[in-house]
């Protein structure tokens, strides 16, 4: 039996880097990833059978629901190998699937010498899996093949044997092949991280170098950074620097994760853990910066630290205008953990007060607003979402628009929107309505490449802002749910782009205000007019709905004044029933809006609001 | 001096179930009974201790109006209808003038039933006439022959009634213009001094509404509606008939007294299934089944279902939303002023009479009582 004892396997602080072996899975959201962790958990024996529960690692509801790991883990797992009966440490530092999170799956290569890329033989690698096995081959991580889920019916380990082969450069023989959930091939597997994952290298008498590749807000310790150590040795009750900030930090606890946390002597060279100083803002403690020591401090940083930028914007309103304090307090404290995010307050005359927000992309703006209602009882509407424009005005000055509302009214010399390298991989059925999709899109085809004899990766340049409007979700029906999506920024050019405003009785609703290109500003405009036509109710004036380009309108509905809105017979039997009715229609008008003169139900702008913010939604469900 | 209490007096029965009702109604059949004697056998019993509960809750009472309905109180014997009015007026003080009313359905009427009923003290008739459209009729699944009301109504008017009134429906599903045109025409043909006229509502649950979310019918258009009460308010005021709540119109002295205890905030105590009462500052209803309602009142027990005590503010927005309806509409010294100046948009879009704003009042206008369930909820909400 491989696994050892926790108390007799090698100490941290204490383990020798050559019996060390750290490494993470790479690996799409279903591919069985977090299944395969519990797996490794139990055969190693750090979890006993009966504490076991499913995707142990996964600490938010919505991480087990999804089956998606939004923040990583490290673990550390005693192994004896078969093969040479010595003993070794594994450290399994757990990535987030997600193409928004690519910088902290970055900082997580980052801390690993190898990689598990881990695909489901029955379904294939999936774009953002590639992307993330390209960003594991950039950083000369050594890269182990492993098909999952042999036990399946569907399952064609022998198909994509082959296509992984091509893509990583070995035999499909060297392909793994293992099952979670039974456990097959997983010792095997064990035993080759061992063999062929290289130990780390590093100076145990330089001054400390410790990379941070996650940060987490924990309400009863603080923020809990998880560092893997390069160079040198941290130890309990030292005083910690942050290099990019130069801050100063008291070492409350440090320790390992084996698989809940246990206080250690210290961490040395290529050793994984976490440290706790006390702070409360994970800003404090960023992903990709370098811990040292104050008494000794390093003068090179470990590379790779950079701020995560905003690209995609809502705003967020509560539905009851009385939650706003509410809502201000959450964001507050999800922000704690989470330093990607940024907001400030907003006000939109249809929707009350608010908070612009900036996500990394619109799973992370998913994930928050459901954090926000599940975790803090908060009803929200949202914007739809937008990208970033840099519009530069006649006479040269330069605006930022994270909002359309702040979109220059005068005459507009260039406007810069951001662009992104898509990749998507599909069966090659649908190429023709891939190219399709993505040239509606204003995307440049800049490759194709066959991964197999059915399958298919293309290459598109396209405008985020054309992502960020339901591209996933057309993406996904046309292909019947086999493609799949990855995108990285890769700067901004410059687009036809005009503001579009939508107009009730000559007034403009600020939240349904678009940038779009000057092509589809007459499709959004007939779209936006026709749909709160139906939504919103007659009033008793008529009600033209315009969509606009500045002063020219573009679009025109009307919804007619309202003839008839009475109850022909009220007689004793009706008195009660008609007064109910009326109690119950105080409490709706709360939450109705005007504009204008205008009531409009709260319904009619969620209605209205949801086919841009519904999109994304495809995107995590499995 | 003693209270007021109109009485309504509630015939539970119909031969058939019509698509669109969803009174409190039963036929032979849903009652599993072989016919209507034997479903409604003892139920005046019921009805008359009822009465006699009313008395000893109420104590003495003046009562001015008295009004059957239902169901189709025409299908009850005479001598038992008449033994409810002669127990009212047994125990309580029936007005010398008092109103009473039977409604009663074109074709079960006899002429006999009439002449019992004006002996017993009836003096009003209300009649459902709907539509003079056959095709109309059988939308709404009424069995009457069109010819028959006006047969009925001679012989209201030959036995001594005062009052007659008919019931139409507009807004069937089907019922063209010139189908609206000539039932308005056909009522104002008939001897009659009041007419009620309703806008077709589907109410949840009945076989309109099922037929309606099926596709089978197709409701007209509000606009469409609202035209055709336009079209009847100006042909019943052309024939001397005014308005004097948003759904009736009548020749001078014609008003239904009943129905307007209703809305002025009389007190009323309704008797039978489901009927509800108010009185003081409450209000309750009976039990809604037939035969419930006959085991609670054999065993001496209440029929009372639920009972609600009405605070001020209920009552404030009751008299706003039941005396809006009035031609004589409300007092400027009767709104708080916030209502008032609630109410100023609608002096200027149309919808209130400028004229009687003028004088401090607010009465609605043409167009103003086709939307006053909207200027209602603009002023209590």
């Amino acid at each position: 039996m491989p696994a050892i004892p926790l108390a007799k396997a090698p100490q941290p602080a204490a383990t020798n880097p050559e019996q060390i072996r750290n490494f993470c899975i790479i690996a799409h959201i279903d591919h069985g990833k977090s299944t395969l962790a519990d797996r490794m958990l139990g055969i190693t024996g750090v979890v006993e059978a009966r504490n076991m529960r499913a995707q142990y690692l996964d600490r938010m509801d919505i991480e087990r629901e999804r089956g998606i790991t939004i923040k990583s883990q490290a673990v550390r797992l005693p192994w004896k190998s078969g093969i040479d009966g010595k003993e070794y440490i594994l450290n399994m530092i757990d990535t987030p699937g997600h193409v928004d999170f690519t910088y902290e799956v970055s900082r997580s290569l980052a801390a690993c010498e190898g990689a598990i890329l881990l695909v489901d033989c029955a379904q294939g690698i999936e774009a953002q899996t590639l992307a993330n096995l390209y960003l594991a081959m950039e950083n000369n991580l050594t890269i182990i093949p492993v098909l999952n889920k042999i036990d399946l019916p569907a399952a064609q380990p022998e198909k994509f044997a082959i296509e992984l082969s091509k893509l990583v450069g070995c035999k499909p023989e060297d392909c793994l092949r293992v099952s979670g959930k039974t456990g097959n091939g997983v010792e095997e597997l064990l035993d080759q991280i061992v063999a062929q994952i290289p130990p780390p290298k590093g100076d145990p008498n330089a001054s400390a170098r410790a990379l941070i590749f996650d940060s987490v807000y924990d309400t009863y310790r603080g923020v809990v950074t998880y560092v893997r150590v390069v160079d040198g040795h941290l130890s309990p009750r030292e005083q910690i620097q942050m290099f990019s900030t130069g801050v100063k930090h008291e070492l409350l606890d440090i320790g390992v994760i084996s698989p809940e946390p246990v206080s250690s002597k210290g961490l040395g060279v290529g050793e994984v853990g976490y440290l706790i100083t006390g702070v409360k803002d994970v800003r404090l403690s960023r992903v990709g910066d370098t811990v040292t020591t104050f008494h000794k401090p390093t003068k090179n940083a470990l590379s790779g630290y950079k701020d995560p930028k905003p690209m995609v914007f809502s705003g967020l309103y509560p539905i009851d205008g009385d939650e706003y304090p509410m809502l201000r307090d959450a964001l507050d404290k999800l922000q704690l953990n989470d330093a990607a995010l940024v907001y400030e307050p907003e006000t939109s005359a249809a929707l009350g007060f608010g908070f612009r927000c900036g996500f990394l992309g619109l799973l992370h703006m998913e994930i928050v607003r459901e954090r926000l209602e599940r975790e803090f009882n908060l009803t929200l509407i949202s914007t739809a979402p937008n990208v970033v424009y840099r519009v530069t005005k006649e006479g040269g000055e330069e605006v930022i628009v994270t909002n359309p509302s702040e979109y220059p009214s005068g005459k507009v010399d260039k406007v810069l929107e951001p662009i992104v390298r898509a990749t998507i991989l599909s069966p090659t059925d649908f190429i023709g309505t891939i190219m399709e999709l993505c040239q509606q899109r204003r995307g440049t085809l800049n490759g194709m490449d066959y991964l197999s004899e059915d399958r298919v990766e293309i290459r598109y340049t396209l405008p985020l802002a054309e992502i960020v409007f339901d591209f996933f979700d057309q993406l996904k029906s046309r292909t019947k749910g086999y493609g799949s999506l990855d995108y990285e920024p890769i700067g901004e050019a410059e687009g036809d782009l005009v503001k579009v405003d939508i107009l009730l009785q000559g007034e403009t609703v600020d939240a349904f205000s678009s940038i779009v290109h000057r092509e589809k500003a007459y499709p959004y405009g007939v779209m936006m007019t026709t749909k709160l036509r139906e939504l919103i109710p007659r009033q008793q004036f008529e009600v033209p709905i315009q969509a606009a380009i500045g002063a020219k309108i573009i679009a025109r509905e009307n919804i007619r004044a309202i003839r008839k809105d009475v109850l022909a017979k009220c007689y004793g039997g009706d008195i009660t029933r008609k007064r109910k009715l009326l109690e119950k229609q105080k409490e709706g008008k709360k939450r109705m809006k005007m504009v204008g003169r205008v009531e409009v139900p709260q319904e009619a702008f969620i209605a209205a609001l949801s086919t841009n913010a519904d999109a994304e939604s495809g995107k995590v469900k499995k | 001096m003693s209270p007021r209490l109109s009485f309504y007096v509630h015939i539970p029965y119909c031969v058939k179930r019509c698509g669109y009702c969803d009174f409190n109604t039963y036929t032979p059949a849903e009652l599993q009974g072989p016919d209507l004697a034997a479903v409604s056998a003892n139920y005046i019993d019921a009805v008359i201790q009822e009465i006699e509960m009313a008395s000893s809750s109420v104590g003495n009472a003046e009562v001015p109006t008295i009004f059957f309905g239902g169901g189709t109180p025409s299908l009850m014997p005479s001598a038992d209808l008449a033994r409810v009015i002669s127990a009212i007026r047994e125990k309580f003080e029936l007005a010398n003038d008092a109103e009473i009313t039977i409604e009663v359905n074109p074709d079960s009427v006899s002429e006999q039933f009439l002449a019992h009923m004006r002996e017993a003290g009836a003096n009003r008739i209300s009649m459902g006439m709907q539509s003079a459209a056959p095709h109309v009729l059988e939308t709404l699944d009424r069995t009457h022959k069109p010819v028959n009301v006006a047969r009925a109504v001679e012989q209201a008017r030959k036995n001594g009634y005062e009052h007659v009134s008919v019931d139409l429906i507009y807004g069937t599903p089907g019922e063209s213009f010139a189908d609206w045109k000539t039932s308005v025409e056909s009522a104002l043909a008939l001897p009659i001094d009041h007419i009620s006229a309703y806008a077709l509502i589907v109410e949840r649950g009945t076989k309109l509404a099922a037929q309606v979310a099926r596709g089978e019918l197709v409701m007209p258009s509000d606009d469409e509606t609202a035209e055709k009460y336009l079209y009847a308010d100006e042909s019943f005021e052309a024939a001397g008939f005014t308005w004097y709540e948003l759904s009736n119109w009548s020749k001078p002295g014609g008003e239904c007294r009943h129905n307007i205890a209703y809305w002025d905030g009389s007190f009323w105590w309704g008797a039978g299934p489901g009927a509800h009462s108010y009185f003081g500052s409450e209000r309750w209803w009976n039990i809604k089944h037939p035969k419930s309602y006959q085991e609670r009142i054999a065993k001496n027990e209440s029929p009372i279902q639920e009972k609600e005590n009405l605070t001020p503010e209920n009552k404030a927005d009751e008299f706003i939303l039941l005396q809006i309806r009035r031609r004589e509409g409300i007092l400027h010294s009767q709104m708080s002023s916030s209502q008032i100046s609630l109410a100023e948009k609608f002096v200027s879009s149309g919808d209130l009479d400028r004229e009687s704003w003028a004088q401090n009042k607010l009465v609605l206008s043409k167009n103003g009582r086709l939307i006053a369930d909207r200027i209602v909820r603009e002023l209590v909400l």
